[in-house]
């Protein structure tokens, strides 16, 4: 606003405020409830229990071990659903747009992701209980065909790491697809000829010349989902009911009481939170960048 | 000696044609064709076991007859259609305006729509609930401007729709911005003007048609978040669908799995309508 007002050589000499009229209630809607609630919890992270500055709850977050455990429990399971989602979700992709499949398993595969990704919170973690839990429909499969059974003769709990982690697969590998389809369309046809009439075998072309084109893409997807699955809370906690301790089910807890005896540090909590989604989608909106120069 | 060789053709072209089926991309579909239908299909199997040794539909009559479950599924249904209502009177003028007279506002207000990338739900609920469970005061006097939200009924409503529409506004700015590309919004505004039309009429007859389809894809996406919503729904207590479908799973078994699966049907429908409408171009929420 500032910037359009000093600049020289804006077309406009003059600042026209009335112009701003216009975009003034998406702007007081936007700082009612979407910016004083974000400057709310910043504020309470720099204050203490007698409402003072103070950088103690900061420093706190970073030693206190329960806490530690929440972010870093979250920031690994995002990264596995992430790592694995992204390349499932790639492989997927691949196999209907360049990988030779008909054209109707295309649009299957696409609208199903379409619904796959937006489908989660308790709906999902119901389906899950339903498929993996102790008396799930595969997990009754696996006792019948294979005679093992998984919560007895392995260490695998669907309310745990591994289940819930499986669970966001679900929404996260759909996503990878939706991103990754137009993204592998944008491949042109005339850099394989080239590179068969240089000689070069479908392995050199997809090492050498499409899968460098495609990793800037690929990693802004990944990093994208690992921020789909650290701000998920519905899923979890419909699926663990709050037993297993991510970070989002952590805050929960200290919004429904001040379990931490320390509101300070709850607002810090949060505050990480949002930092660490800040640095992803920088992240994310980077690499894009990148991908752009060759794709579309 | 002849058919030998007819024999032989028919081997090889059975063989090349084999060799050209692709097979790492039939194992990779097929894999995650599993691991979508697998669950679903242990949820529908579930739901109609209620009765011992009986296939039936019998969680999913007591569940739509539950009196609470038809409540709470209207209630969301509501709030939905006040968050798609409101979204669209607070976005389509200002995308409207922004793309008319205000490009140099651009790169801010789509900033401010991806803001809700970086503010999860639960983090926004966190921010909603401090700042409004107290009275509203004008700074530095003792003067209320507004009672607390969340005391009150309508305030619970208004505050909750708010969230709904911060958390729809990355998919609705889009679409409705999308939509807007499509269309000369300055000819079109042109033209009503010289015929003499207010902003109003402009806005609502000659703009809104013009997008409609964007602006049903954003309503679906907005509808596909708000119906099932649970971290803002029980955060601030409303009696919504998404925190009902949980306690029941809490004392029941298979009416909730009838609901999941009557769900992801109804999301399958709202996303089925947008590619209708958009034509394949498949978008995706965040309400995890």
């Amino acid at each position: 606003m500032a910037q359009t007002a000093l600049n020289p050589k804006s077309s406009t000499p003059a600042f026209d405020w009335k112009k701003w009229l216009g975009v003034i209630p998406f702007f007081l809607f936007a700082i009612l409830f979407l910016v004083l609630p974000s400057l709310r919890l910043i504020a309470g992270s720099f204050t203490n229990n007698e409402g003072q500055f103070t950088i103690a709850n900061i420093l706190q977050l970073f030693q206190e071990q329960s806490i530690l455990d929440a972010y870093w429990l979250s920031i690994r399971i995002s990264a596995a659903t992430a790592i694995g989602g992204g390349i499932f979700g790639f492989l997927l992709a691949y196999s209907v747009t360049v990988g030779g499949l008909p054209k109707p398993l295309r649009s299957a595969l696409i609208t199903f992701s379409g619904v796959a990704s937006n489908f989660a919170g308790v709906p999902l973690a119901f389906a899950f209980i339903a498929t993996l839990g102790r008396t799930g429909f595969v997990t009754a499969l696996i006792k019948n065909l294979f005679g093992v059974n998984l919560y007895q003769q392995t260490s695998f709990d669907l309310y745990s790491f591994w289940g819930l982690s499986l669970t966001y697969m679900y929404f996260q590998f759909p996503l990878m697809v939706l991103i990754m389809a137009p993204a592998l369309d944008g491949l042109k046809r005339e850099w394989r000829e080239a590179a068969e009439n240089l000689g070069a075998s479908t392995t050199q072309y997809w090492m050498r010349v499409a899968f460098p084109v495609l990793l800037p893409s690929i990693l802004g997807s990944m990093i994208l989902l690992f921020g789909n699955a650290f701000g998920a809370y519905a899923t979890a906690y419909a699926l663990t009911g709050g037993r297993l301790g991510i970070i989002t089910i952590q805050i929960g807890a200290q919004i429904r009481g001040d379990v931490l005896h320390n509101p300070g540090l709850g607002y810090a909590m949060a505050m990480g939170m949002v930092v660490i989604m800040a640095i992803s989608l920088m992240g994310y909106s980077w690499l894009q960048k990148r991908s752009e120069r060759w794709l579309r | 000696m002849a058919s030998e060789k007819i024999g032989k053709v028919v081997e090889m072209s059975i063989l090349t044609r084999i060799r050209r089926i692709p097979f790492w991309s039939w194992f990779w579909f097929i894999l995650g064709a599993l691991y979508f239908l697998l669950p679903l299909y242990a949820t529908v199997n579930f739901s109609l076991r209620m009765e011992r040794d009986v296939i039936g539909f019998k969680a999913y009559v007591r569940a739509f007859e539950d009196p609470e479950f038809i409540k709470t599924f209207l209630y969301s249904n509501m709030l939905a259609l006040l968050t798609i209502v409101a979204s669209i009177i607070l976005i389509v003028p200002t995308a409207y305006w922004i793309r008319l007279r205000l490009p140099e506002a651009r790169r801010i207000v789509e900033f401010i729509t991806l803001l809700p990338f970086v503010v999860p739900a639960i983090i926004l609920v966190f921010g909603l609930i401090r700042i409004y469970s107290s009275p509203v005061k004008i700074p530095f006097t003792d003067t209320t401007l507004l009672q607390p939200l969340t005391t009150f009924e309508v305030g619970t409503d208004i505050l909750i729709v708010a969230g709904y529409v911060v958390l729809g506004l990355p998919y609705m700015y889009r679409s409705v911005d999308t939509g807007m590309r499509t269309v000369d919004v300055r000819t079109l505004t042109e033209a009503a003007q010289s015929l003499g039309a207010s902003w109003f009429t402009i806005i609502v007859r000659v703009i809104l048609p013009n997008i409609r389809a964007a602006l049903l894809s954003g309503a679906l996406l907005t509808f596909a978040i708000v119906v099932g919503e649970v971290t803002l729904a029980s955060f601030l207590g409303v009696p919504a669908f998404g925190p009902y479908l949980f306690l029941l799973g809490q004392h029941r078994a298979y009416e909730p799995a009838a609901l999941s699966f009557a769900s992801f049907l109804l999301t399958w429908v709202a996303m089925g309508l947008i590619q209708l409408f958009t034509g394949g171009q498949g978008q995706t929420t965040g309400a995890h």
